[in-house]
């Protein structure tokens, strides 16, 4: 980065600051001029006498004199002020396209940082500089140039022309100008060392905030939130103060400068009117110096807030240049986007005299030498603190050793670009950090390293697409399409996404995930209008299901859905319904509470019946529930009516008799009616709806379809036995009915014969596909930490890397699925080099070699093969 | 069955006769009516526990150890309780439990089951009871198979000798 803010600005902008320069240049003529004419109209037109006047060969009479030079000062004021229009917004694009460039350039440099680093720096601190701190830099570049030029030079023009009616006017408008020049420079090193104060306070307390954040739930174990809050009381406080000073400071030098410009005009009506009086000046000349000295204020006020800004932003430019320089970054070249082949590599890995070396001096790994064969299957074993994690990341060129040096085959890891460690290196830790997106999209991350096929773009997109590409080369941005397709089918040795899909399902069955999967596919949807056939394809599955289903052993499993008969085991919404709801139009939740659903109701007519048995359901509620506290889990869990509710359902179960209910208050009213509806009869079994009211339900299901307004055609997918309902998940789909209350085993019974069925039509691998399409939500959280882990190690093994680097990548699984996963890698790993760093040795017999570390240092480097030879001699002889 | 009858099944039982009739009918409401075949599962050892059952009618056997490895343990009969330990523990289920012949079984939410005996002494005292019979029954079982051990130590080291 440039090592000063306007050195930063002539390097990105020259061209167009040079530009703006000369645009401002061509103004003055104007300016000078519109302060010319009304002299001439004051002295010429209206004082004199002596006419007609000739201009340019023409003569003119008194008034059309004037008109003519009148609108000459009026085109003069256009210009002026057109031009003044165009210059800023110019400015503005400049400005935005510079802290665009500038934002890139810092976010860059946050990928190039020594990992170590990130443990010292905290999120916040990046963030607040990154978004907040620069845009006041932004703002300023297009100021850097135009206004101290366009300023200076109105103030110089004005000066001028006043110098040029009188020297003694001119004087006195800039009597005070060196006083000024003297103080405010003084007063402004006084605020630039408060402005920097306040940076440094306003990012410590972003890195108190997101501290707290990140460690709210040690807050609510320990009941600290008193010293959290004083901690940030404290902060705020030292905050507050010197942004007062600031304010008092900047306030002070406002008033300095006004009272200085209220002192000149003193001058001119003492000097000036003196003159006049003696005949010395015009009384025309004093009018325009007058308006010329209105005018000279303003550029001179100018002047002084740039040169404030000016100072602002060279401090803020100066603290981010210090964040952005960690010693030991990565260099640029190094996170090139490679133009042709990327090399294997191979060969024996020789680690020489490596150190790695904080800057406390604290060796983590201190002087190890080692060397493997790549094709060999490693174990690193050693406890915490031995120094076998930093060793990994230093094998894996996530951190660079302070000396020594790594070499695989021929080629110097440190010296190595990330298109090579990255590609032909993959290394898992045991914090797999997942991206916001698809379980697919965190899959497929590693082969998705520059766009390899360009998107398609027509028309209307295309031309956005252009103007995209031209701003992101105009400031610096790399021009790199995100909807452009990025996988690398090659480096996961396919052709195409339908083979990498299939690879995926076998990676997977090989971490173990490909169960859990399979399972987020059955609850996920699939749109079958971008799918075509799979719907056919899932129809067919829920009739092998159904045709299953009435074996008798699986009798009393299922309530299949049909639209003539009513299902027991849902409820009364989603029997009406019949179903599923788009959106929250018809969220059954709230579907008693729906216009068009009550007027169904009182068309079948069972408005009067549903009031009789919603008191009713209110009285069995009341009682359960009144006597828990309002917070209670089992509201959530059991009660129709939520603990905010209870008070109002409390009132009118006391008020409301059953003879009543024909003319009840419109709220009581919409309270009774909604609570029938969550009724399931299997479930509840409260007695309240008997056979006789399902002719009356079924009359209001087919009512509410038949007159369906077109406003709620899209908010609900009917359950249709013939056809694909895509709001519904995958499962609900094949299932077509609802699991049967009372039956223990029901659903490990129903999952079972689904799996089945999946298996015999062959949909897994489809339903597997859609499962990778579910989303693992903000930082992979609705993923297991097993999941999470699963999931690193799928992807490290998808790009077929040379060397795989395991540090304790299995930590978080279960003791069975680290030995399985293990099994499976080590019999697999072929002739990929495998490294895995262990805390115990007690697997290490598995592997071919064994590192054994602790301190630091390597202790034992040995294979294993050999070792077993030496113990096998060493029986030999014992038994001789 | 409605809930009223299922409400007066509770109230027959010793555990839960002392609770007020709101009490137990919400205990009524949460709980979920099983009907089950001979040799269907209750549950499986190692499932997640999430609920306490009570023998309405029927019995059933517990089993220890899974697969081929299975052997039962005991039988349990009308008004036992069932799986009661895994949720006070907070632990997956230890044993497997099948129905013996027709079995009737009130499936109660483990949360509402704990709250309802934390909340009644009576009832936590019931259940202390049941949970020291169990104890009690294991103990003797410990006993008698250690002596069975020892005794059967005792035969091969005379008849080797």
């Amino acid at each position: 980065m440039e090592p000063t803010f306007f050195k930063f600005i002539f390097r990105y902008s020259k061209r167009q600051q040079i530009y703006l320069l000369v645009l401002t240049c061509l103004s003055f003529p104007f300016l000078y001029y519109s302060l010319e004419l009304p002299k001439l109209i004051v002295n010429d037109a209206i004082g004199s006498e002596s006419f007609p006047k000739t201009l340019w060969g023409w003569e003119f009479e008194q008034i059309n004199y004037l008109m003519i030079l009148c609108f000459g000062f009026l085109i003069l004021v256009g210009i002026r002020f057109g031009l003044r229009y165009y210059v800023n917004v110019y400015k503005g694009q400049l400005g935005e396209r510079m802290l665009r460039r500038l934002r890139y350039i810092l976010f860059a440099r946050i990928l190039r940082f020594p990992v170590p680093h990130f443990r010292k720096t905290s999120q916040g601190e990046l963030i607040s500089m990154v978004t907040a701190e620069v845009e006041p830099l932004g703002g300023f570049i297009g100021d850097a140039v135009a206004v101290p030029a366009f300023e200076g030079g109105t103030l110089l023009t004005i000066l001028i022309f006043m110098f040029a009616q009188d020297w003694m006017l001119g004087l006195a408008a800039v009597a005070l100008y060196p006083v000024q020049m003297y103080l405010i420079p003084k007063l402004q090193r006084q605020l630039n060392l408060l402005a920097k104060e306040r940076v440094r306070a306003v990012r410590k307390l972003s890195e108190r905030i997101s501290e707290s954040v990140s460690g709210v739930e040690e807050m609510h174990a320990h009941d600290t939130s008193e010293r959290e809050r004083s901690e940030f009381a404290q902060q705020v406080g030292v905050i507050q103060g010197i942004r007062f000073q600031i304010y008092r400071k900047k306030f002070f030098i406002k008033f300095l400068n006004n009272v200085i410009g209220q002192l000149t005009p003193f001058f001119f009506y003492s000097i000036g009117g003196y003159l006049v009086i003696k005949g010395d000046l015009t009384f025309g000349a004093l009018v325009a110096i007058l308006a010329a000295y209105k005018d000279l204020s303003s550029p001179w006020k100018e002047l002084l807030r740039w040169y404030q800004v000016k100072e602002d932003t060279r401090i803020k430019y100066d603290q981010l240049l210090e964040q952005f320089q960690p010693a030991g970054m990565l260099d640029e070249d190094l996170q090139r986007v490679p133009d042709g082949h990327v090399p294997r590599l191979s060969g024996q890995v020789v680690a020489t005299n490596l150190t790695l070396q904080d800057e406390s001096g604290v060796r983590a790994v201190d002087g190890a030498n080692f060397q493997f064969d790549m094709g060999e299957n490693v174990a690193v074993v050693g406890g915490s603190g031995s120094g076998s994690d930093s060793l990994a990341q230093m094998l894996a060129r996530i951190i660079v050793p302070t000396s020594g040096s790594i070499f695989i085959g021929d080629a110097n890891l440190a010296a190595l670009p990330e298109s090579v460690t990255g590609r032909r290196i993959s290394y898992v830790s045991q914090n797999v950090a997942l991206f916001r997106g698809s379980v697919g999209d965190n899959l497929f991350y590693p082969l998705m390293r520059q766009p390899l096929r360009s998107g398609a773009y027509e028309g209307e997109a295309a031309k956005r697409h252009e103007k995209y590409i031209m701003e992101a080369l105009e400031t610096g941005n790399t021009a790199s399409d995100m909807e452009a397709d990025w996988i690398d089918y090659e480096a996961a040795g396919v052709a195409d996404l339908d083979a990498l899909t299939e690879r995926a399902v076998e990676i997977l069955k090989a971490v173990g995930l490909d169960e859990d999967i399979y399972v987020f596919g059955l609850q996920g949807t699939v749109d079958p209008d971008r799918d075509p056939g799979i719907a056919e394809q899932f129809l067919k599955a829920r009739d092998m299901l159904r045709r299953r289903l009435e074996d008798s052993e699986f009798t009393g499993l299922v309530e299949s859905f049909d639209r003539d008969a009513y299902n027991r085991n849902m409820s009364v919404a989603e029997n009406v319904l019949f179903g599923t709801p788009i959106g929250p139009v018809l969220d059954l939740e709230h579907i008693g509470e729906n216009p068009y659903m009550l007027s169904v109701l009182d068309q079948v007519g069972l408005t009067e019946k549903f009031l009789s048995t919603g008191l009713q359901v209110a009285k069995v509620m009341v009682e359960l529930f009144q006597d828990l506290p309002a917070g209670h889990e089992f509201f959530e869990r059991f009660s129709f009516i939520s603990a905010e509710a209870l008070p109002a359902y409390q009132a009118l179960v006391r008020k409301v008799e059953p003879g009543d209910l024909e003319d009840l208050d419109p709220e009581d009213r919409t309270l009774l009616m909604s609570l029938p509806f969550k009724l399931i009869p299997e479930r509840h079994r409260l007695g309240l709806l008997d056979g006789s009211i399902e002719q009356p339900l079924l009359r209001a299901r087919r009512a509410f379809a038949d007159g369906l307004p077109e406003s709620l055609r899209s908010s609900v997918a009917f359950f249709e036995s013939d056809s694909y309902n895509p709001a519904a998940t995958v499962q609900d789909n094949i299932l077509f009915g609802k699991l049967i209350y009372g039956r223990q085993q029901s659903q490990r019974e129903v999952g079972g014969l689904i799996a089945e069925v999946v298996d015999t039509l062959q949909l897994r691998r489809k339903i597997v596909e859609i499962g990778l399409n579910s989303q693992v939500g903000i930082g992979g959280g609705r993923l297991s930490a097993a999941q999470r882990q699963r999931l690193g190690m799928a992807r490290a093994l998808l790009k077929r890397p040379d060397l795989l680097i395991l540090d304790e990548a299995t930590a978080n699984l279960d003791r069975l699925s680290q030995s399985e996963i293990m099994r499976r890698l080590l019999e697999e790993s072929g002739e990929m080099g495998l490294v895995w760093v262990l805390t115990h040795g007690e697997d290490a017999s598995r592997f071919d070699r064994l590192i054994e570390m602790d301190g630091g240092r390597v202790v034992a480097n040995h294979s294993i093969a050999k070792v077993a030879q030496i113990d096998n001699a060493a029986d030999a002889a014992a038994g001789e | 069955m409605q809930l009223p009858e299922i409400v007066a099944v509770l109230r027959g039982i010793p555990l839960f006769a002392k609770l007020d009739s709101s009490k137990l009918k919400l205990l009524a409401f949460s709980s979920t009516y099983l009907t089950m075949d001979a040799g269907e599962v209750l549950f499986f050892e190692g499932d997640p526990a999430d609920s306490v059952y009570l023998i309405d009618e029927g019995e059933a056997n517990i089993f220890t150890g899974r697969g081929a490895k299975e052997v039962k343990v005991a039988q349990i009969g009308r008004h036992g309780l069932v799986g009661e330990m895994a949720i006070f523990r907070d632990s997956p289920r230890s044993a497997t439990i099948r129905a013996a012949g027709r079995l009737k079984v009130l499936k109660i939410d483990g949360d509402v089951f704990r709250a309802v005996v934390s909340e009644n002494p009576e009832a936590a005292l019931t259940v202390m009871g049941i949970l020291s019979d169990k104890l009690a029954a294991t103990t003797d079982e410990y006993e008698r198979l250690k002596a069975s051990a020892a005794a059967a130590k005792d035969r091969s080291v005379t008849s080797q000798a």
